[in-house]
Protein backbone atom coordinates (compact mmCIF):
# COMPACT_ATOMS: atom_id res chain seq x y z
CA UNK A 1 0.00 0.00 0.00
CA UNK A 2 1.97 3.07 -1.03
CA UNK A 3 1.88 6.74 1.74
CA UNK A 4 -1.05 8.42 2.06
CA UNK A 5 1.01 10.85 3.94
CA UNK A 6 -1.89 11.48 5.86
CA UNK A 7 -1.29 10.95 9.99
CA UNK A 8 -3.86 9.80 11.82
CA UNK A 9 -4.82 10.65 15.85
CA UNK A 10 -6.17 7.25 17.24
CA UNK A 11 -7.47 7.40 20.96
CA UNK A 12 -8.48 4.11 22.94
CA UNK A 13 -8.28 2.51 25.96
CA UNK A 14 -8.82 -0.56 24.62
CA UNK A 15 -5.14 -2.13 24.39
CA UNK A 16 -6.16 -4.56 21.87
CA UNK A 17 -8.60 -2.23 19.79
CA UNK A 18 -6.09 0.43 19.95
CA UNK A 19 -3.46 -1.88 18.22
CA UNK A 20 -6.16 -3.45 15.59
CA UNK A 21 -7.55 -0.15 14.27
CA UNK A 22 -3.57 1.11 14.43
CA UNK A 23 -2.79 -2.35 12.15
CA UNK A 24 -5.90 -1.83 9.43
CA UNK A 25 -4.84 2.02 9.43
CA UNK A 26 -1.27 1.25 8.97
CA UNK A 27 -2.10 -1.30 6.27
CA UNK A 28 -4.02 1.27 4.67
CA UNK A 29 -0.84 3.40 4.10
CA UNK A 30 -1.41 5.87 7.09
CA UNK A 31 0.87 7.11 9.70
CA UNK A 32 -0.95 6.68 13.33
CA UNK A 33 -0.05 8.12 16.15
CA UNK A 34 -1.55 6.57 19.91
CA UNK A 35 -2.98 7.71 23.33
CA UNK A 36 -4.40 5.38 25.63
CA UNK A 37 -6.79 7.48 27.76
CA UNK A 38 -8.75 10.94 27.48
CA UNK A 39 -5.70 12.37 29.00
CA UNK A 40 -2.81 11.42 27.07
CA UNK A 41 -5.16 12.32 23.30
CA UNK A 42 -5.70 15.94 25.14
CA UNK A 43 -2.35 16.48 25.30
CA UNK A 44 -1.65 15.10 21.90
CA UNK A 45 -4.60 17.27 20.40
CA UNK A 46 -2.78 20.49 21.95
CA UNK A 47 0.65 19.71 20.65
CA UNK A 48 0.80 17.60 17.76
CA UNK A 49 -0.05 17.48 13.98
CA UNK A 50 -2.21 14.94 12.41
CA UNK A 51 -4.98 15.15 9.41
CA UNK A 52 -7.60 13.11 11.11
CA UNK A 53 -8.86 12.13 14.52
CA UNK A 54 -10.43 8.89 15.77
CA UNK A 55 -11.73 9.18 19.39
CA UNK A 56 -12.99 6.55 21.15
CA UNK A 57 -16.22 7.57 23.15
CA UNK A 58 -15.91 6.26 26.37
CA UNK A 59 -12.70 6.04 27.94
CA UNK A 60 -12.03 7.76 31.04
CA UNK A 61 -15.42 9.35 31.35
CA UNK A 62 -18.52 8.55 29.83
CA UNK A 63 -17.62 11.27 27.03
CA UNK A 64 -13.73 11.72 27.22
CA UNK A 65 -14.76 11.15 22.90
CA UNK A 66 -16.80 14.13 23.01
CA UNK A 67 -14.35 16.14 25.06
CA UNK A 68 -11.85 15.20 22.88
CA UNK A 69 -13.76 15.55 19.82
CA UNK A 70 -14.82 19.65 20.89
CA UNK A 71 -11.17 20.37 21.81
CA UNK A 72 -10.01 19.40 18.38
CA UNK A 73 -12.68 21.22 16.84
CA UNK A 74 -11.57 24.08 18.70
CA UNK A 75 -8.06 24.12 17.93
CA UNK A 76 -8.74 22.91 14.27
CA UNK A 77 -11.83 23.53 13.36
CA UNK A 78 -11.07 21.66 9.84
CA UNK A 79 -9.56 18.71 10.99
CA UNK A 80 -12.37 15.79 10.69
CA UNK A 81 -13.09 14.11 13.23
CA UNK A 82 -14.87 10.44 14.02
CA UNK A 83 -16.23 8.87 17.43
CA UNK A 84 -15.71 5.35 17.90
CA UNK A 85 -18.36 3.79 20.53
CA UNK A 86 -19.33 0.24 21.09
CA UNK A 87 -22.57 1.54 22.95
CA UNK A 88 -24.75 2.49 20.43
CA UNK A 89 -26.72 0.01 19.58
CA UNK A 90 -27.28 -0.88 23.43
CA UNK A 91 -28.22 2.15 24.33
CA UNK A 92 -30.72 3.29 21.46
CA UNK A 93 -28.39 6.26 21.46
CA UNK A 94 -28.26 6.75 17.37
CA UNK A 95 -25.75 8.94 16.62
CA UNK A 96 -26.24 9.02 13.10
CA UNK A 97 -28.81 10.92 12.23
CA UNK A 98 -28.73 13.33 15.27
CA UNK A 99 -25.39 14.86 15.45
CA UNK A 100 -26.04 18.20 14.85
CA UNK A 101 -25.59 18.62 19.34
CA UNK A 102 -21.54 17.26 19.26
CA UNK A 103 -19.19 18.38 16.56
CA UNK A 104 -17.85 15.65 15.15
CA UNK A 105 -17.87 14.44 11.50
CA UNK A 106 -18.98 10.59 11.87
CA UNK A 107 -19.54 8.31 14.17
CA UNK A 108 -18.67 4.88 13.95
CA UNK A 109 -20.16 1.77 15.87
CA UNK A 110 -16.39 -0.60 17.11
CA UNK A 111 -16.57 -3.28 15.69
CA UNK A 112 -17.55 -2.30 12.53
CA UNK A 113 -14.60 -3.69 10.71
CA UNK A 114 -11.83 -1.75 10.98
CA UNK A 115 -11.08 -1.56 7.14
CA UNK A 116 -14.54 0.62 6.87
CA UNK A 117 -12.86 3.12 9.46
CA UNK A 118 -9.69 3.14 7.13
CA UNK A 119 -12.25 3.92 4.04
CA UNK A 120 -14.46 6.57 5.85
CA UNK A 121 -11.02 8.68 7.02
CA UNK A 122 -10.25 8.49 3.69
CA UNK A 123 -13.61 9.76 2.57
CA UNK A 124 -13.83 12.47 5.15
CA UNK A 125 -10.03 13.53 3.90
CA UNK A 126 -11.01 13.84 -0.02
CA UNK A 127 -8.29 11.31 -0.85
CA UNK A 128 -11.01 8.92 -2.19
CA UNK B 1 -31.32 25.48 24.48
CA UNK B 2 -30.15 28.61 24.39
CA UNK B 3 -31.34 30.34 27.86
CA UNK B 4 -32.32 29.22 31.45
CA UNK B 5 -34.66 30.98 33.61
CA UNK B 6 -33.50 31.83 36.64
CA UNK B 7 -35.92 32.84 39.67
CA UNK B 8 -34.35 35.41 42.16
CA UNK B 9 -36.07 35.21 45.63
CA UNK B 10 -34.75 37.79 47.77
CA UNK B 11 -36.21 40.87 50.16
CA UNK B 12 -32.86 42.67 49.19
CA UNK B 13 -33.35 44.74 46.21
CA UNK B 14 -29.81 45.15 45.77
CA UNK B 15 -29.11 41.23 46.25
CA UNK B 16 -31.62 40.95 43.16
CA UNK B 17 -30.61 43.55 41.18
CA UNK B 18 -26.84 42.51 41.58
CA UNK B 19 -27.68 38.89 40.75
CA UNK B 20 -29.43 39.73 37.71
CA UNK B 21 -26.37 42.09 36.71
CA UNK B 22 -23.89 39.49 37.02
CA UNK B 23 -26.04 36.20 35.19
CA UNK B 24 -26.90 39.41 32.57
CA UNK B 25 -23.48 39.23 31.06
CA UNK B 26 -23.03 35.23 31.97
CA UNK B 27 -22.37 32.30 29.43
CA UNK B 28 -21.68 28.95 30.24
CA UNK B 29 -19.64 26.76 27.85
CA UNK B 30 -19.49 23.56 28.30
CA UNK B 31 -17.64 21.08 25.33
CA UNK B 32 -19.42 19.56 22.95
CA UNK B 33 -22.49 22.06 23.28
CA UNK B 34 -22.95 23.90 20.52
CA UNK B 35 -23.97 27.43 21.79
CA UNK B 36 -22.89 28.89 25.22
CA UNK B 37 -25.95 28.93 27.63
CA UNK B 38 -27.28 32.41 29.19
CA UNK B 39 -29.34 32.87 31.66
CA UNK B 40 -32.89 35.21 31.76
CA UNK B 41 -33.37 36.50 35.29
CA UNK B 42 -36.72 37.35 37.36
CA UNK B 43 -37.60 38.22 40.61
CA UNK B 44 -39.85 37.67 43.43
CA UNK B 45 -38.79 39.52 46.91
CA UNK B 46 -40.96 37.06 49.21
CA UNK B 47 -41.29 33.29 48.96
CA UNK B 48 -45.31 34.09 48.80
CA UNK B 49 -44.90 35.71 45.55
CA UNK B 50 -42.05 33.18 44.80
CA UNK B 51 -44.38 30.20 45.02
CA UNK B 52 -47.15 31.90 43.04
CA UNK B 53 -44.75 32.35 39.63
CA UNK B 54 -43.70 28.91 40.30
CA UNK B 55 -46.85 27.98 40.25
CA UNK B 56 -47.70 29.79 36.82
CA UNK B 57 -44.36 29.37 35.13
CA UNK B 58 -41.61 26.92 34.46
CA UNK B 59 -38.23 28.19 36.27
CA UNK B 60 -35.00 26.03 35.46
CA UNK B 61 -33.03 27.54 38.43
CA UNK B 62 -34.35 29.28 41.81
CA UNK B 63 -31.75 30.97 43.42
CA UNK B 64 -33.13 31.17 47.12
CA UNK B 65 -32.71 33.17 50.05
CA UNK B 66 -33.16 31.74 53.68
CA UNK B 67 -34.29 34.61 55.27
CA UNK B 68 -37.37 36.04 54.00
CA UNK B 69 -40.14 38.72 55.20
CA UNK B 70 -42.97 36.25 55.40
CA UNK B 71 -42.41 32.61 54.53
CA UNK B 72 -39.14 31.44 54.84
CA UNK B 73 -36.87 29.92 52.39
CA UNK B 74 -36.74 26.03 53.53
CA UNK B 75 -41.24 26.36 53.07
CA UNK B 76 -40.40 27.42 49.61
CA UNK B 77 -37.79 24.77 49.14
CA UNK B 78 -40.65 22.46 50.72
CA UNK B 79 -43.15 23.74 48.40
CA UNK B 80 -41.13 22.71 45.56
CA UNK B 81 -40.37 19.53 46.43
CA UNK B 82 -44.13 18.69 47.28
CA UNK B 83 -45.23 19.63 44.18
CA UNK B 84 -42.54 18.11 42.16
CA UNK B 85 -41.79 21.28 40.17
CA UNK B 86 -38.63 20.52 38.13
CA UNK B 87 -36.67 23.47 38.98
CA UNK B 88 -33.30 23.29 40.70
CA UNK B 89 -32.68 25.13 43.97
CA UNK B 90 -29.74 27.31 45.31
CA UNK B 91 -29.90 28.37 49.12
CA UNK B 92 -28.63 31.87 49.26
CA UNK B 93 -27.79 32.30 53.27
CA UNK B 94 -25.51 34.21 55.40
CA UNK B 95 -22.74 32.61 56.91
CA UNK B 96 -24.49 32.51 60.21
CA UNK B 97 -26.91 29.56 59.25
CA UNK B 98 -24.26 27.92 57.37
CA UNK B 99 -25.68 24.93 59.28
CA UNK B 100 -29.14 25.31 57.90
CA UNK B 101 -27.72 25.40 54.28
CA UNK B 102 -25.90 22.17 54.62
CA UNK B 103 -29.23 20.69 56.21
CA UNK B 104 -31.26 22.58 52.94
CA UNK B 105 -28.50 21.24 51.02
CA UNK B 106 -29.74 17.63 52.46
CA UNK B 107 -33.23 18.28 51.88
CA UNK B 108 -32.94 18.90 48.21
CA UNK B 109 -31.42 22.38 47.51
CA UNK B 110 -28.95 21.37 45.38
CA UNK B 111 -26.40 24.03 46.26
CA UNK B 112 -25.61 26.82 48.33
CA UNK B 113 -23.65 30.45 47.97
CA UNK B 114 -23.02 31.94 51.41
CA UNK B 115 -24.10 35.90 51.67
CA UNK B 116 -22.38 37.58 50.87
CA UNK B 117 -21.04 36.08 47.93
CA UNK B 118 -18.72 37.20 44.97
CA UNK B 119 -19.61 37.15 41.65
CA UNK B 120 -17.69 34.30 41.00
CA UNK B 121 -19.26 32.52 43.50
CA UNK B 122 -22.48 32.88 41.97
CA UNK B 123 -21.36 32.08 38.47
CA UNK B 124 -19.09 28.93 39.78
CA UNK B 125 -22.24 27.71 41.14
CA UNK B 126 -24.54 28.51 38.35
CA UNK B 127 -21.87 26.89 35.97
CA UNK B 128 -22.18 23.32 37.75
CA UNK B 129 -25.79 23.48 37.66
CA UNK B 130 -26.74 24.36 34.26
CA UNK B 131 -23.67 21.83 33.03
CA UNK B 132 -26.24 19.30 35.28
CA UNK B 133 -29.00 20.25 33.54
CA UNK B 134 -27.48 20.33 29.99
CA UNK B 135 -26.16 16.78 30.58
CA UNK B 136 -29.59 15.58 31.67
CA UNK B 137 -31.43 17.34 28.94
CA UNK B 138 -29.38 15.85 26.65
CA UNK B 139 -29.89 12.19 28.07
CA UNK B 140 -33.57 12.39 28.08
CA UNK B 141 -33.03 13.72 23.96
CA UNK B 142 -30.96 10.86 23.10
CA UNK B 143 -33.47 8.14 25.07
CA UNK B 144 -35.61 7.67 22.20
CA UNK B 145 -39.15 6.76 22.45
CA UNK B 146 -39.03 6.45 26.32
CA UNK B 147 -36.10 3.65 26.35
CA UNK B 148 -35.10 3.86 29.92
CA UNK B 149 -31.45 4.25 31.16
CA UNK B 150 -32.84 1.43 33.54
CA UNK B 151 -30.22 -0.22 30.62
CA UNK B 152 -27.12 1.15 32.35
CA UNK B 153 -26.23 -1.86 33.53
CA UNK B 154 -27.05 -3.64 30.21
CA UNK B 155 -25.78 -1.70 27.86
CA UNK B 156 -22.85 -1.22 30.21
CA UNK B 157 -22.95 -5.32 30.09
CA UNK B 158 -22.86 -5.27 26.46
CA UNK B 159 -20.28 -3.05 26.53
CA UNK B 160 -17.91 -4.77 28.32
CA UNK B 161 -18.74 -8.26 26.38
CA UNK B 162 -18.47 -6.59 23.54
CA UNK B 163 -14.97 -5.12 23.92
CA UNK B 164 -13.44 -8.88 24.26
CA UNK B 165 -15.48 -9.89 21.12
CA UNK B 166 -14.19 -6.79 18.78
CA UNK B 167 -10.43 -8.13 19.88
CA UNK B 168 -10.57 -11.48 19.96
CA UNK B 169 -12.34 -11.01 15.89
CA UNK B 170 -9.89 -8.36 15.11
CA UNK B 171 -7.24 -10.98 15.46
CA UNK B 172 -8.62 -13.91 14.18
CA UNK B 173 -9.22 -11.51 10.69
CA UNK B 174 -5.49 -10.76 10.70
CA UNK B 175 -4.70 -14.32 11.40
CA UNK B 176 -7.28 -15.23 8.84
CA UNK B 177 -5.85 -13.28 6.17
CA UNK B 178 -2.39 -13.70 6.78
CA UNK B 179 -1.68 -10.12 7.05
CA UNK B 180 1.53 -10.72 9.12
CA UNK B 181 2.98 -13.55 6.62
CA UNK B 182 3.28 -16.94 6.38
CA UNK B 183 5.17 -17.17 9.89
CA UNK B 184 3.10 -18.44 12.76
CA UNK B 185 5.49 -17.14 15.63
CA UNK B 186 4.42 -13.42 13.95
CA UNK B 187 1.09 -14.41 15.07
CA UNK B 188 1.40 -15.67 18.71
CA UNK B 189 1.03 -12.34 20.36
CA UNK B 190 -2.27 -12.12 19.25
CA UNK B 191 -3.04 -15.81 19.83
CA UNK B 192 -1.87 -14.98 23.73
CA UNK B 193 -4.06 -11.86 23.60
CA UNK B 194 -7.07 -13.43 22.51
CA UNK B 195 -7.08 -16.02 24.79
CA UNK B 196 -6.52 -13.56 27.80
CA UNK B 197 -9.56 -11.77 26.91
CA UNK B 198 -11.40 -14.56 26.77
CA UNK B 199 -10.50 -15.46 30.05
CA UNK B 200 -11.62 -12.11 31.19
CA UNK B 201 -14.89 -12.25 29.14
CA UNK B 202 -15.43 -15.74 31.15
CA UNK B 203 -14.95 -13.90 34.56
CA UNK B 204 -17.51 -11.90 33.20
CA UNK B 205 -19.67 -14.38 33.14
CA UNK B 206 -18.96 -16.03 35.93
CA UNK B 207 -19.63 -12.88 38.16
CA UNK B 208 -22.74 -11.92 36.22
CA UNK B 209 -23.46 -15.41 37.66
CA UNK B 210 -23.26 -14.64 40.95
CA UNK B 211 -24.98 -11.59 40.67
CA UNK B 212 -27.84 -13.70 38.80
CA UNK B 213 -27.89 -16.02 42.21
CA UNK B 214 -27.99 -12.53 44.45
CA UNK B 215 -30.90 -11.01 42.30
CA UNK B 216 -33.29 -14.10 42.36
CA UNK B 217 -33.15 -15.37 45.52
CA UNK B 218 -34.43 -13.68 48.82
CA UNK B 219 -31.79 -11.77 50.54
CA UNK B 220 -30.02 -13.60 53.68
CA UNK B 221 -32.29 -16.56 53.07
CA UNK B 222 -30.11 -18.85 54.27
CA UNK B 223 -28.80 -17.00 57.76
CA UNK B 224 -27.51 -19.37 59.99
CA UNK B 225 -24.21 -19.51 62.40
CA UNK B 226 -21.43 -19.43 60.25
CA UNK B 227 -17.72 -20.29 61.09
CA UNK B 228 -16.24 -17.66 59.26
CA UNK B 229 -12.44 -19.05 59.33
CA UNK B 230 -13.70 -22.03 58.31
CA UNK B 231 -15.13 -20.51 55.18
CA UNK B 232 -12.18 -18.66 54.47
CA UNK B 233 -9.78 -21.42 54.90
CA UNK B 234 -12.03 -23.10 51.99
CA UNK B 235 -11.99 -19.82 50.06
CA UNK B 236 -8.29 -19.95 50.19
CA UNK B 237 -7.53 -23.25 49.46
CA UNK B 238 -9.55 -22.58 46.17
CA UNK B 239 -7.28 -20.01 45.46
CA UNK B 240 -3.78 -21.76 46.12
CA UNK B 241 -3.14 -22.48 42.47
CA UNK B 242 -3.10 -19.00 41.65
CA UNK B 243 -1.35 -17.85 44.84
CA UNK B 244 1.40 -20.64 43.76
CA UNK B 245 1.72 -19.46 40.15
CA UNK B 246 2.17 -15.74 41.59
CA UNK B 247 4.59 -16.86 44.34
CA UNK B 248 2.30 -14.64 46.68
CA UNK B 249 1.83 -16.40 50.37
CA UNK B 250 -1.36 -16.07 52.26
CA UNK B 251 -1.76 -16.14 55.63
CA UNK B 252 -4.45 -16.69 57.88
CA UNK B 253 -4.67 -15.60 61.34
CA UNK B 254 -7.78 -17.25 63.18
CA UNK B 255 -7.27 -17.89 66.85
CA UNK B 256 -10.44 -20.02 67.40
CA UNK B 257 -13.41 -20.17 65.09
CA UNK B 258 -15.22 -16.85 64.60
CA UNK B 259 -18.91 -17.50 64.60
CA UNK B 260 -22.11 -14.77 63.45
CA UNK B 261 -25.11 -15.40 61.68
CA UNK B 262 -24.70 -15.18 58.10
CA UNK B 263 -25.74 -16.62 54.96
CA UNK B 264 -21.99 -18.99 53.96
CA UNK B 265 -22.81 -18.16 50.12
CA UNK B 266 -22.58 -15.00 50.55
CA UNK B 267 -19.79 -15.11 52.70
CA UNK B 268 -17.84 -17.04 50.21
CA UNK B 269 -19.07 -14.75 47.54
CA UNK B 270 -17.46 -12.25 49.90
CA UNK B 271 -14.15 -13.63 51.13
CA UNK B 272 -13.50 -14.93 47.19
CA UNK B 273 -13.75 -11.84 45.61
CA UNK B 274 -11.55 -9.89 48.26
CA UNK B 275 -8.84 -12.31 48.84
CA UNK B 276 -8.39 -13.39 44.84
CA UNK B 277 -8.19 -9.72 44.20
CA UNK B 278 -5.13 -9.74 47.26
CA UNK B 279 -3.88 -12.15 44.99
CA UNK B 280 -4.01 -10.84 41.54
CA UNK B 281 -3.13 -7.35 41.84
CA UNK B 282 -0.49 -8.43 44.26
CA UNK B 283 3.12 -8.56 43.03
CA UNK B 284 5.32 -11.50 42.35
CA UNK B 285 7.08 -12.31 45.88
CA UNK B 286 4.13 -10.39 47.58
CA UNK B 287 2.19 -11.48 50.42
CA UNK B 288 -1.67 -11.58 51.84
CA UNK B 289 -2.35 -11.51 55.39
CA UNK B 290 -6.52 -12.49 56.87
CA UNK B 291 -7.36 -11.09 60.05
CA UNK B 292 -10.73 -11.72 61.41
CA UNK B 293 -11.54 -10.26 64.84
CA UNK B 294 -14.41 -11.74 66.95
CA UNK B 295 -15.99 -8.23 68.73
CA UNK B 296 -18.41 -7.88 71.01
CA UNK B 297 -20.64 -6.03 68.69
CA UNK B 298 -19.29 -7.31 65.35
CA UNK B 299 -16.69 -9.66 63.76
CA UNK B 300 -14.23 -7.85 61.74
CA UNK B 301 -12.14 -8.86 58.19
CA UNK B 302 -9.10 -7.56 57.39
CA UNK B 303 -7.22 -8.50 54.05
CA UNK B 304 -3.94 -6.57 53.83
CA UNK B 305 -2.05 -7.30 50.55
CA UNK B 306 1.28 -6.27 49.47
CA UNK B 307 0.30 -5.13 46.04
CA UNK B 308 0.30 -2.74 43.56
CA UNK B 309 -2.19 -0.93 45.42
CA UNK B 310 -4.78 2.41 44.23
CA UNK B 311 -4.62 5.83 43.92
CA UNK B 312 -6.65 7.58 46.29
CA UNK B 313 -8.75 8.88 42.48
CA UNK B 314 -9.44 5.49 41.70
CA UNK B 315 -10.50 4.07 45.27
CA UNK B 316 -13.70 5.90 45.52
CA UNK B 317 -14.73 4.39 42.13
CA UNK B 318 -14.20 1.02 42.25
CA UNK B 319 -17.39 -0.29 44.15
CA UNK B 320 -18.94 0.61 41.09
CA UNK B 321 -19.42 -1.94 38.41
CA UNK B 322 -17.30 -2.71 36.00
CA UNK B 323 -15.10 -0.05 37.03
CA UNK B 324 -11.39 -1.56 36.53
CA UNK B 325 -8.35 0.46 36.97
CA UNK B 326 -6.48 0.27 33.43
CA UNK B 327 -2.50 0.53 34.07
CA UNK B 328 0.55 -1.07 32.09
CA UNK B 329 0.37 -3.69 35.38
CA UNK B 330 -3.28 -4.33 35.13
CA UNK B 331 -3.86 -4.88 31.38
CA UNK B 332 -2.95 -8.25 31.64
CA UNK B 333 -4.65 -9.02 34.67
CA UNK B 334 -8.13 -10.68 33.78
CA UNK B 335 -11.46 -9.41 35.55
CA UNK B 336 -15.07 -8.28 35.37
CA UNK B 337 -14.98 -5.28 37.30
CA UNK B 338 -17.85 -6.42 39.54
CA UNK B 339 -16.02 -8.29 42.21
CA UNK B 340 -16.19 -5.08 44.47
CA UNK B 341 -19.63 -4.19 43.64
CA UNK B 342 -21.24 -7.65 43.82
CA UNK B 343 -19.06 -7.42 47.75
CA UNK B 344 -20.92 -4.28 48.30
CA UNK B 345 -24.15 -5.09 47.30
CA UNK B 346 -24.20 -8.55 49.21
CA UNK B 347 -22.91 -6.24 52.45
CA UNK B 348 -26.00 -3.90 51.98
CA UNK B 349 -28.03 -6.61 53.07
CA UNK B 350 -26.29 -6.88 56.41
CA UNK B 351 -25.78 -4.22 58.79
CA UNK B 352 -21.93 -3.89 58.10
CA UNK B 353 -19.61 -1.05 56.62
CA UNK B 354 -16.63 -1.73 53.95
CA UNK B 355 -13.92 0.89 53.69
CA UNK B 356 -10.01 0.60 52.07
CA UNK B 357 -7.09 1.71 52.63
CA UNK B 358 -4.18 1.83 49.93
CA UNK B 359 -0.94 3.18 48.66
CA UNK B 360 0.15 3.14 45.29
CA UNK B 361 3.21 0.42 45.37
CA UNK B 362 2.97 -0.55 48.74
CA UNK B 363 -0.46 -2.55 48.92
CA UNK B 364 -4.01 -2.22 50.15
CA UNK B 365 -6.38 -3.09 53.03
CA UNK B 366 -9.49 -3.83 52.89
CA UNK B 367 -12.03 -3.81 56.15
CA UNK B 368 -15.31 -4.92 56.78
CA UNK B 369 -17.30 -4.85 59.81
CA UNK B 370 -20.05 -6.90 60.25
CA UNK B 371 -22.37 -5.34 63.36
CA UNK B 372 -24.44 -9.09 65.07
N1 LIG C 1 -6.29 -5.59 46.39
C1 LIG C 1 -6.24 -4.77 45.32
N2 LIG C 1 -5.08 -4.16 44.96
C2 LIG C 1 -5.03 -3.34 43.90
N3 LIG C 1 -6.06 -3.07 43.09
C3 LIG C 1 -7.25 -3.65 43.38
C4 LIG C 1 -7.40 -4.52 44.50
N4 LIG C 1 -8.69 -4.93 44.53
C5 LIG C 1 -9.30 -4.33 43.50
N5 LIG C 1 -8.44 -3.57 42.78
C6 LIG C 1 -8.76 -2.73 41.61
O1 LIG C 1 -10.17 -2.56 41.59
C7 LIG C 1 -10.72 -2.97 40.35
C8 LIG C 1 -12.09 -3.53 40.57
O2 LIG C 1 -12.03 -4.73 41.31
P1 LIG C 1 -13.18 -5.79 41.15
O3 LIG C 1 -14.49 -5.07 41.23
O4 LIG C 1 -12.95 -6.89 42.11
O5 LIG C 1 -13.05 -6.29 39.66
P2 LIG C 1 -11.96 -7.16 38.89
O6 LIG C 1 -10.89 -7.58 39.82
O7 LIG C 1 -12.74 -8.30 38.35
O8 LIG C 1 -11.46 -6.23 37.83
C9 LIG C 1 -9.72 -3.95 39.80
O9 LIG C 1 -9.78 -4.01 38.40
C10 LIG C 1 -8.40 -3.41 40.30
O10 LIG C 1 -7.93 -2.41 39.42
Amino acid sequence: MSKLNKTILLAEDDFDYLFLVKFRLEAAGFDVITANSQKEAELLVNTSDFDAAVFDLMMENDDSGFVLAYMSKKIKPEVPVVITTAVAAETGMSFDNDNSWVKADLYLEKGVQAERLAEELMRLLGII
Amino acid sequence: MDKLRVLVVDDEFGIRSGIKRILDKFEVDYPFMDDPIGFEVSEADTGEKAIEMLEAEKFDIVLLDNKLPGIQGVEVLEFINSKKIDSKVVMITSYASLELAVRVTKEGAIDFVPKPFTPQELRSSLENITKQIFLRHMTTKLQKEGKQIRFQFLSMLSHELKAPVNAVEGYLNIIKEHNCGDNIAEYMPMIDRSLERLNAMRSIIMDMLDLTKIESRQAKNNVQPVDFCQVAKICMSTLQPMAIQKDVKIYLNCSGPVVMDFDPDDLEIILNNIFSNAVKYNKDGGRVDCNFTDNESNVEILVADTGIGISEEDQQKLFKEFVRIKTDETRKIPGSGLGLSIVKRILENYDSEISMESELNKGTTIKIKINK
